[in-house]
């Protein structure tokens, strides 16, 4: 199987067999990160560029790694959020990128859609790195990489998504990915963090970790943005952890082979208690190494498709 | 000069009449309406197949000068107007500087008679419209404003919507209200529903709509002056306005061509061309919103036209303006989709375009008769042809109708006497 995809801007737009092949691709990929030199000269001549107009420590890095191993070139554009009103236009970034000759763009931005309109201007391939609340298909594929890796597959595992789902782009491509992957999905968090009509893309509401989480395989815990507490869409930060704070109490809920995962930064004792964090459920740096393989291996589908069909040895 | 109109079929929103007739006018005024006219000397323009109502009035548009003649100037706005169909139009006050001064009202007036093009200016219903201290009303009324209006800010206050109101019975002119809770909008971008969680857009609810809905029918209830509702666009509206007719508060509604024929699905592909405000909804309430046009709950149909800059529209979803250039798509938007579908008879289009806006502003009747002068729009339900932004006369190429292949576009149109192309 071939992947034809030009962009990959979200899970919504994947189907399963095009999620497995990424998932299939990305066992060898891991395999060349174990090696003394970990590089292969898969996409040499190829420009990758990120350009974030958020900041990202570890999926930037991911992304220009994954990049850096399979030999291609990098570069990097950083916008900082502030100047994105009186700075250059994102119309005008992508015509610039473009006259650059850059290959692929991966983009990270705050605000939802904009790989889309990127997608639409450049003739570049374009990587979703994160749009506002509306995907991650990265990081949902490297989720669902270590789900697999960890409990042998995806179909019938039940899977619980904690936290802030509203303003989740980390839980939009999860429950995207998981359901087409035969998982059954749950989503649990505060009413006033939960969007609306959300049950109608197949998963379950929950708003109390007792039901919420009652034997789950899978508990991936969402990052808190401290700042929702502001605009009153929880009291306090002690009551959200009080109720919604994955700690041992609450992961006895669980299956007792659960695997806790979380895309990171942790706000630690928040969202996550620490014993949790680093306690053997959790799967946490485990993610971070994942997300390299399985970026290597949708560069490697996206850059080297028709030119190569078998993984690069 | 003399014009003589042949064959076309006129539509009387009075006597509610579809009748082939001839027309003459001379000078800008209509001198003759009759089954056969023959005239020496006037220019005979044929209408067969066409149909020729009274002038169309868009009673909701944007026409950016003084302030922002980067996105449109009264000179192209008006010429938009009438290629669109329109023989006069009502411009909102939120210009820079803003309508809340005679002075501003007089400037609209002056730039009007130079574009040959009525245009009826709305003054600010709040100094500034910062909606706390009411504007000048008087003097507004004195220069030329035919109603007052925040536009898009929504008067927050109850009191001071209260006391504008009552001030403006004094002068007999409606208050047009942007209904919009801006606490509850917040920073929403899109109709709040299945969509938005979808596209991970902050959401609009049509709770923000229908709370300032049903607060201002309870104001003007209570003051007893006529309030007008901008662009609808919930079935909660629909029902909170059909109950205040009921109840008989002076209550009068429009809606826009795009509300009628978009859904909150057209955001999927965050083309920021469908960004507007109030956001468009689900089928379900444009399904209220046809319904509500259909048993009179909504009176008329206006093109809120808000032209925007290119550059402006081509950014981040939530970072692009709101807004929808509608004065040359609007006539064909709804031939296509209300009369060609038979949801709206072409005597019900003369009054929601035509009657209705004229009445609600207190302009001349809109009717065809003689001794009145000739404001006309002549549709010729055959012409079928795609929008193409790229020859819009409005500087506002923001539409999402690029092309669309519609039918029923006007052909002709005699704006307070005068023919422009």
């Amino acid at each position: 199987m071939k992947f034809k995809q030009k962009d990959v801007l979200g899970l919504e737009g994947l189907s399963p067999q095009e999620i497995n092949l990424i998932l299939d691709t990305a066992e060898p990929m891991k395999e060349i990160m174990t090696r003394d030199i970990k590089k292969v000269p898969t996409l040499r001549g190829h420009s990758v560029i990120t350009l974030f107009y958020e900041p990202s420590t570890r999926t930037r890095t991911s992304f220009e790694l994954a990049a850096k191993y399979l030999g291609a070139d990098t570069s990097s554009v950083t916008v900082a959020a502030s100047s994105v009103k009186k700075g250059e236009s994102l119309r005008d970034t992508a015509r610039t990128l473009e006259a650059m000759a850059a290959d692929v763009i991966i983009i990270r931005h705050s605000a939802a859609g904009a790989p889309h309109q990127l997608a639409r201007w450049v003739s570049a391939r374009v990587i979703n790195a994160g749009d506002g609340a509306h995907e991650h298909p990265t990081q949902a594929l490297l989720d669902m990489y270590t789900i697999r890796e960890k409990k042998g597959g995806l179909q019938g595992l039940k899977v619980a998504i904690l936290g802030d789902i509203s303003h989740s782009r980390v839980a939009r491509s999860n429950i995207w990915g998981l359901t087409k992957m035969g998982a059954q999905v749950r989503v649990v968090g505060p009413t006033t963090l939960m969007p609306p009509e959300i049950d109608k893309l197949g998963v379950e509401v929950y708003h109390h970790w007792e039901e919420g989480l009652r034997d789950v395989d899978v508990i991936n815990v969402l990052r808190i943005q401290l700042e929702r507490q502001k605009k009153g869409l929880f009291p306090s930060i002690r009551e959200y952890t009080q109720l919604y704070g994955l700690d041992q109490k609450k992961l006895q809920a669980a299956k007792s082979d659960v695997l806790v995962l979380h895309p990171g930064p942790v706000n630690r004792g928040i969202e996550i208690s620490p014993d949790v964090q680093d306690g053997p459920h959790a799967a946490i740096n485990e993610q971070v190494t994942n997300g390299v393989a399985v970026r290597m291996a949708l560069l490697y589908l996206l850059m080297a498709r028709g030119e190569q069909d078998e993984v690069p040895a | 000069m003399k014009y003589l109109l042949k064959g076309g079929m006129v539509v009387d929103p009075v006597s509610k009449r579809v009748d082939r007739l001839d027309l003459l006018l001379e000078d800008g005024e209509i001198t003759a309406v009759e089954q056969q006219i023959e005239a020496v000397g006037a220019e005979v323009l044929t209408m067969d197949g066409c149909y020729i109502f009274p002038g169309f009035v868009d009673l909701h548009c944007h026409l950016r000068e003084p302030g922002e003649e980067l996105k449109e100037t009264i000179l192209t706005g008006t010429r938009a107007a009438v290629r669109g169909g329109f023989s006069a139009v009502a411009c909102m006050g939120n210009t820079n500087p803003p309508a809340d001064s005679s002075s501003v009202i007089t400037f609209i007036k002056d730039k009007a008679k130079e574009a040959s093009f009525p245009v009826y200016p709305v003054g600010c219903a709040t100094k500034k419209r910062e909606g706390e201290e009411p504007s000048e009303i008087g003097d507004l009324v004195e220069a030329g404003a035919v109603a007052l209006s925040d536009d898009g800010d929504s008067i927050m206050n109850g009191e001071v919507l209260r006391r504008v109101m009552e001030y403006a019975q004094m002068f007999d002119i409606p208050v047009i209200s942007h209904c919009e809770d801006m606490n509850m909008t917040g920073a929403g971008v899109m109709h709040e529903g299945m969509n938005s969680t979808l596209l991970g857009l902050d959401g609009i609810p049509s709770a923000a709509e229908d709370v300032h809905v049903a607060r201002d029918i309870i104001i003007a209830e209570l003051t007893g002056a006529h309030l007008h509702i901008a662009h609808v666009s919930t079935a909660g509206a629909v029902n909170l306005i059909r109950q205040a007719k009921r109840r008989g508060i002076h209550v009068t509604a429009e809606v826009t061509p795009h509300h009628l024929c978009l859904t909150d699905d057209a955001v999927k592909e965050f083309d920021t061309n469908v960004k507007v405000k109030p956001p468009l909804r689900t089928r379900d309430d444009v399904d209220a919103l046809i319904e509500g046009l259909k048993d009179g709950t909504i009176d008329a149909i206006a093109t809120d036209h808000a032209p925007h800059r290119r550059d402006e529209k081509e950014v981040e979803f939530n970072q692009a303006p709101f807004g929808i250039s509608g004065l040359e798509t609007a006539v064909p938007l709804v031939w296509e989709h209300l009369v060609e579908s038979n949801i709206l008879g072409v005597v019900e289009l003369a009054l929601k375009m035509a009657y209705n806006p004229a009445q609600i502003l207190g302009l001349p009747e809109r009717v065809i008769k003689v001794g009145t002068r000739a404001n006309l729009t002549v549709i010729d339900p055959r012409q079928k042809k795609p929008v193409r932004v790229d020859e819009f006369l409005s500087l506002g190429k923001n539409s999402p109708f690029d092309g669309w292949v519609l039918r029923g576009w006007p052909v002709l149109t005699i704006a307070n006497g005068v023919r422009l192309e």
